[in-house]
């Protein structure tokens, strides 16, 4: 589903690579978690997959797509198959539940018809059934990043892409938030999530790739954050 | 592509840039209405070469009996110096056609122009015989006038274009400032636009973000601020062709031409016809097109 192959990503202004040569495969309908310190790579590698940044050398393939042949008018396909999340949320504050979930299908030019079918299922999934007309600035943390995981789950991505979900919220809001994503990943869907979480990696007992300074530095089915640090 | 959609956040992106969209019709407007002025000046100048270069003639006067001075010693031109005179004219090979106005159809012309108060203030003596001579090629006019010249008899030779000299260069004064303002207020609403669109796509850089994120295509990210632009564009235009035709339909048709009767050719509504598509269509493109490039700095995917 991912393929990276000696892919190095060097920044302009940056000495170091936040890549350095890097070859991985996530397969499809994996769970992986991308651990590692801030500065190691982690939002590097899923701005690579997201066609964000090219790569400095090296292939990418994603979602069987060759991404070094992948043309830029050809990039919103691609991004249309891979749902994103983000510490922050990323939510239109003033538009409802439904409404910021339906501007992802709207602006990819599907019909009132699916809209109208697909949403109400998607808020369903994550549990925010009697939400759909209040406003994000009414919702807690949780459930705010409940209505960013529906908007990028809505289109049924192949992928699915968390940048630190979990980031702004508290231990137990978080394990309701990791459910959710294990829910999703039992669809079929390949997650990757990048995290400092360290107790929710240990939780879940899943594939953890640890990232440092650009190098692969564990990969590890049913792994646990890291070492005594 | 959803209809409903675009409509709508054109709306919302118009009403929240306000002052900017204005900003940007208004200037597009005025650099419009002087591009619209240029073309009318240019309109003007081509029907008015039209009008004249056709009946552009070289006129032999010849004294009259009140004529005094060096040329004129002895009064009224004689008869044989008239047979001379159409002599060298119609010998001469630059010359089409000769043509005889006698005292009395030079009065029947003088009171076609002037109003009958002045015309009954003269008598045809007063007025002077003339030959109205059609050039070959009228650019080539030096080798007739030198020929007849210092022929006796003749008093002056006058080569219409003469006449027409300062009027031309009035107009094409005029043309060139008009087109140089319209330059100067061209830039200054590009500017305007790139600056509108900059904060447009900020203001809304939360939805792009997503639209981003979620696989909008380019075009459907960017459709919104380049129709928004092309709308202030159109309207700025608009305004700008009316006041073209305002232009004509009161400075020109009120207030110039009633002042200079004797000219009687003026730009007409088929002119302003071609006119204000051109300011159109130049107000939509280049609002447009100024968007679009920006966009491409401020919008990348």
């Amino acid at each position: 589903m991912i393929r990276f192959d000696n892919v190095t990503k060097l920044y302009p202004t940056q000495n170091n690579a936040a890549l350095h040569d890097l070859t991985l495969e996530v397969e499809k309908g994996e769970f992986v978690f991308l651990v590692g310190p801030s500065g190691s790579g982690k939002s590097t590698f899923l701005r690579l997959v997201l066609k964000e940044e090219k790569p400095t050398s090296g292939w990418i393939r994603v979602a069987g797509k060759d991404l070094h042949r992948l043309s830029n008018w050809k990039v919103p396909q691609l991004r249309r198959r891979i749902g994103t999340v983000f510490q922050d949320f990323r939510l239109l504050p003033n538009k409802t539940v439904f409404e910021n979930i339906a501007f992802a299908l709207q602006v990819i030019g599907k019909s009132r018809r699916q809209i109208n079918r697909d949403v109400p299922a998607v808020i369903e999934l994550v549990g925010l059934g009697g939400k759909e007309d209040r406003l994000p600035d009414q919702l807690s943390g949780g459930e705010q990043q409940r209505v960013a995981v529906a908007r990028a789950f809505v289109n049924r991505p192949l992928i699915l892409l968390a940048d630190e979900p979990t980031g702004n919220l508290d231990p137990a809001t978080s394990v309701g938030i990791m459910k959710l994503l294990d829910r999703i990943n039992r669809t079929g869907t390949t997650v990757v999530m990048a995290t400092h979480d360290q107790s929710i990696v240990d939780q879940m007992r899943k594939r953890v790739i640890e990232l440092d300074h650009g190098h692969v530095v564990r990969d590890q089915s049913r792994g646990v954050y890291g070492y005594a640090r | 592509m959803r209809l409903q959609y675009i409509v709508s956040e054109i709306g919302t992106g118009l009403r929240r840039n306000l002052t900017m969209t204005l900003a940007v019709i208004i200037t597009v407007a005025i650099s419009m209405a002087f591009l619209g002025t240029g073309m009318l000046l240019r309109a003007q100048a081509e029907t008015m070469k039209g009008y004249w270069y056709d009946k552009v003639q070289i006129s032999v006067f010849m004294c009259n009996e009140y004529d005094r001075g060096e040329r004129c010693t002895d009064g009224m031109v004689t008869d044989e110096q008239k047979a001379d005179i159409e002599q060298v004219l119609t010998a001469h090979p630059e010359v089409k056609t000769v043509h005889f106005e006698s005292q009395e159809q030079a009065y029947e012309h003088f009171k076609e122009q002037f109003a009958d108060d002045i015309a009954e203030s003269i008598t045809p003596d007063q007025l002077q015989e003339s030959f109205r001579v059609e050039l070959k090629d009228p650019e080539r006019f030096e080798g007739v006038v030198s020929a007849v010249a210092g022929l006796p008899g003749v008093h002056q030779v006058q080569d219409q274009r003469d006449l027409l000299e300062p009027f031309f260069r009035v107009i094409n004064g005029l043309l060139f400032g008009a087109v140089a303002i319209a330059v100067i207020l061209l830039v200054a609403a590009i500017l305007l636009i790139t600056n509108t669109i900059r904060l447009a796509a900020f203001s809304r850089r939360r939805e792009t973000g997503i639209m981003r994120l979620v696989g909008a295509s380019n075009f459907y990210i960017q459709l919104p601020f380049i129709l928004e632009t092309a709308i202030a564009g159109f309207v700025g235009a608009v305004l700008a062709g009316a006041g073209v035709a305002l232009i004509k339909a009161i400075l020109i048709d009120r207030v110039i031409a009633p002042s200079f009767l004797f000219i009687d050719a003026w730009v007409g509504w088929s002119d302003i016809l071609v006119i204000v598509p051109w300011l159109l269509a130049a107000g939509v493109m280049m609002s447009a097109v100024a968007a679009f490039i920006t966009l491409r700095r401020y919008l990348r995917v």
